[in-house]
């Protein structure tokens, strides 16, 4: 049956044996959900939330990105579209910067546009450079000094951090499959996608479970070492383990990248910490109940993507 | 005909510009009315504070959801006028002091109809509250059983504000509050009213915009 999908869907085999995986997965962490509630009587509602928020959003994206790929550029450009909206919605502006908020949404179908050309060279220097260059001048230009720097600041690291660093999975997705006849660009994304989210539930869990030692007590008061070592270890030993189906490499390799992929994830997890406490919020929205809005969600990505696709890039790019 | 291209103008391009390209965030969704009669009773920034609080009504309830609006200001030209009337589906209030100037509002609400009135009276300076205007005590005074539902808009006024053309896109956070009581006096039920507003203002903690 796999067989018969990948080739009526015309997507790599090995992503719809791991797509159906991870719906095994949701099956599984529903059945011990319902359980929960049966054990607690009804309570968990957060919890339930957030596992049918799974699986509406596992479905969303299973469906926008591995099937038809210029829908998947579409989509994925979405994701950083709402990702910026909600974070302009949250942030300190100026009314006068208006019109600079308005291009710097408008830099999103082009970044997009050049992720899903995979043309390298200006898909990785539009926003670090041509964008980042081109704001503060427009900025200038209309006149008002009064704030400009924090302005220039809070735009610029917005942009780079829901529009440049998200857009690495497309380019992932529409350069991979040169690199990896395993099961190409969308086998690559699956790899870095599923195992950055796997990586934030299994940190989440093991600090649930056995959270003592808190890392950073003023930003997030929630992560502890023993949740974030043990997310680590999960991500290694799940990394070597379906690495070397997805991707070119090897068990050695693929552990490597869950680690790297682990550690990054909690890196962007803290970094939006701290911005959502600087401007005194708790989530960045409401638009996936049980989690919060799409910053919440991908924030571990933020870092994920781009260290991840630099990473493989460089090493097992031709 | 006119109902049929309400119902697409609602349901298609006004649904996706409020849920998608700007996106809501609503506390107190529950308060809603579900039918009518009722009055909305709403801050006011933009143009698309009227689009967004139809848009977030059940649609099969769209024939009876009338925005209570200025008549002069869509008079200026036929195809606004066509437009605010058939599509936007106002009620017209008639500003220039003839006899009742809320007398259809009162008609419409006799028959069920779902009013959404801005007290402010115009948009204002955005992301500002202004003055409340009496209107709407004259009215609940006549229809004293009607739910009176406030409600608190933010993000709109920066999303398109007076006097530009130019629309980017923030996430509007409304707060809808639970029905206010008549309280046989209009002074008193005015100050319920904008106390309501208030509050629900209060709940908010939006980033500075200046």
């Amino acid at each position: 049956m796999t067989g018969w999908l990948s080739l009526t869907l015309g997507i790599p085999r090995p992503v719809v044996i791991a797509v159906l995986g991870v719906y095994a997965i949701l099956v599984i962490a529903t059945a011990l959900v319902w359980w929960l509630q049966r054990c607690s009587g009804g309570g968990q509602g957060e919890l339930a939330a957030r596992v049918k928020s799974w699986w509406a959003m596992v479905t969303v994206f299973a469906l926008a990105v591995f099937i038809y790929q210029p829908l998947s550029a579409v989509f994925l450009g979405l994701i950083s579209y709402l990702a910026l909206k909600e974070y302009f919605s949250m942030v300190p502006s100026r009314k006068i910067d208006r019109v600079v908020i308005l291009a710097a949404y408008l830099s999103v179908p082009v970044q997009y546009w050049l992720a899903y050309k995979a043309e390298f060279g200006l898909f990785v220097v539009f926003i670090p450079v041509w964008i980042f260059l081109l704001l503060p001048t427009l900025m200038a230009l209309q006149g008002e000094t009064t704030g400009y720097l924090k302005s220039v600041g809070i735009l610029s690291w917005g942009l780079m951090m829901t529009v440049f660093t998200l857009s690495h999975m497309a380019y992932l997705l529409f350069s991979g499959d040169a690199a990896n006849a395993v099961a190409g660009g969308a086998g690559l994304l699956f790899f870095l996608v599923f195992i950055t989210q796997f990586n934030d539930v299994a940190q989440f869990t093991w600090g649930k479970l056995f959270g003592r030692h808190k890392i950073s007590p003023s930003v997030s008061p929630k992560k502890t070492w023993e949740g974030f070592l043990g997310g680590v270890a999960t991500s290694i030993v799940l990394a070597a383990l379906i690495g070397p189906l997805l991707t070119p490499m090897d068990a050695m390799w693929s552990a490597f990248a869950g680690g790297l992929i682990s550690v990054s994830g909690f890196l962007g997890d803290i970094t939006e910490s701290a911005v959502k406490r600087d401007v005194g919020v708790k989530d960045a929205g409401a638009l996936i109940p049980g989690h919060g809005g799409i910053l919440d969600r991908i924030d571990s990505l933020t870092y994920a993507a781009p260290i991840f696709t630099h990473f493989f890039r460089y090493y097992f790019y031709p | 005909m006119t109902r049929l291209l309400r119902w697409m103008f609602f349901a298609g391009p006004v649904k996706l510009l409020v849920l998608l390209i700007m996106g809501v965030n609503i506390r107190g969704r529950g308060n809603l009315p579900r039918s009518g009669p009722a009055i909305l009773v709403a801050n006011h920034n933009s143009h698309l504070d009227t689009l967004t609080l139809i848009s977030l009504l059940p649609l099969k309830t769209l024939p009876l959801v009338r925005p209570v609006a200025a008549l002069d200001y869509f008079l200026k030209n036929r195809l606004l006028a066509w437009f605010a009337l058939n599509i936007i589906g106002i009620l017209p209030i008639d500003r220039s002091g003839g006899a009742n100037p809320l007398a259809n509002s009162k008609t419409a609400l006799a028959a069920g109809s779902m009013l959404i009135l801005f007290p402010e009276g115009s948009r204002g300076e955005p992301e500002k509250l202004a003055e409340f205007k009496r209107g709407v005590a004259l009215l609940v005074k006549d229809n004293p059983t009607v739910p009176v539902i406030p409600v608190f808009m933010h993000g709109l006024g920066k999303a398109l504000p007076k006097g530009t053309k130019l629309f980017v896109p923030f996430v509007c956070d409304i707060y809808v509050g639970e029905p206010v009581p008549w309280r046989d006096d209009t002074r008193l039920f005015m100050t319920d009213l904008r106390a309501a507003v208030d509050g629900l203002a209060a709940q908010g903690d939006f980033p500075p915009w200046d």
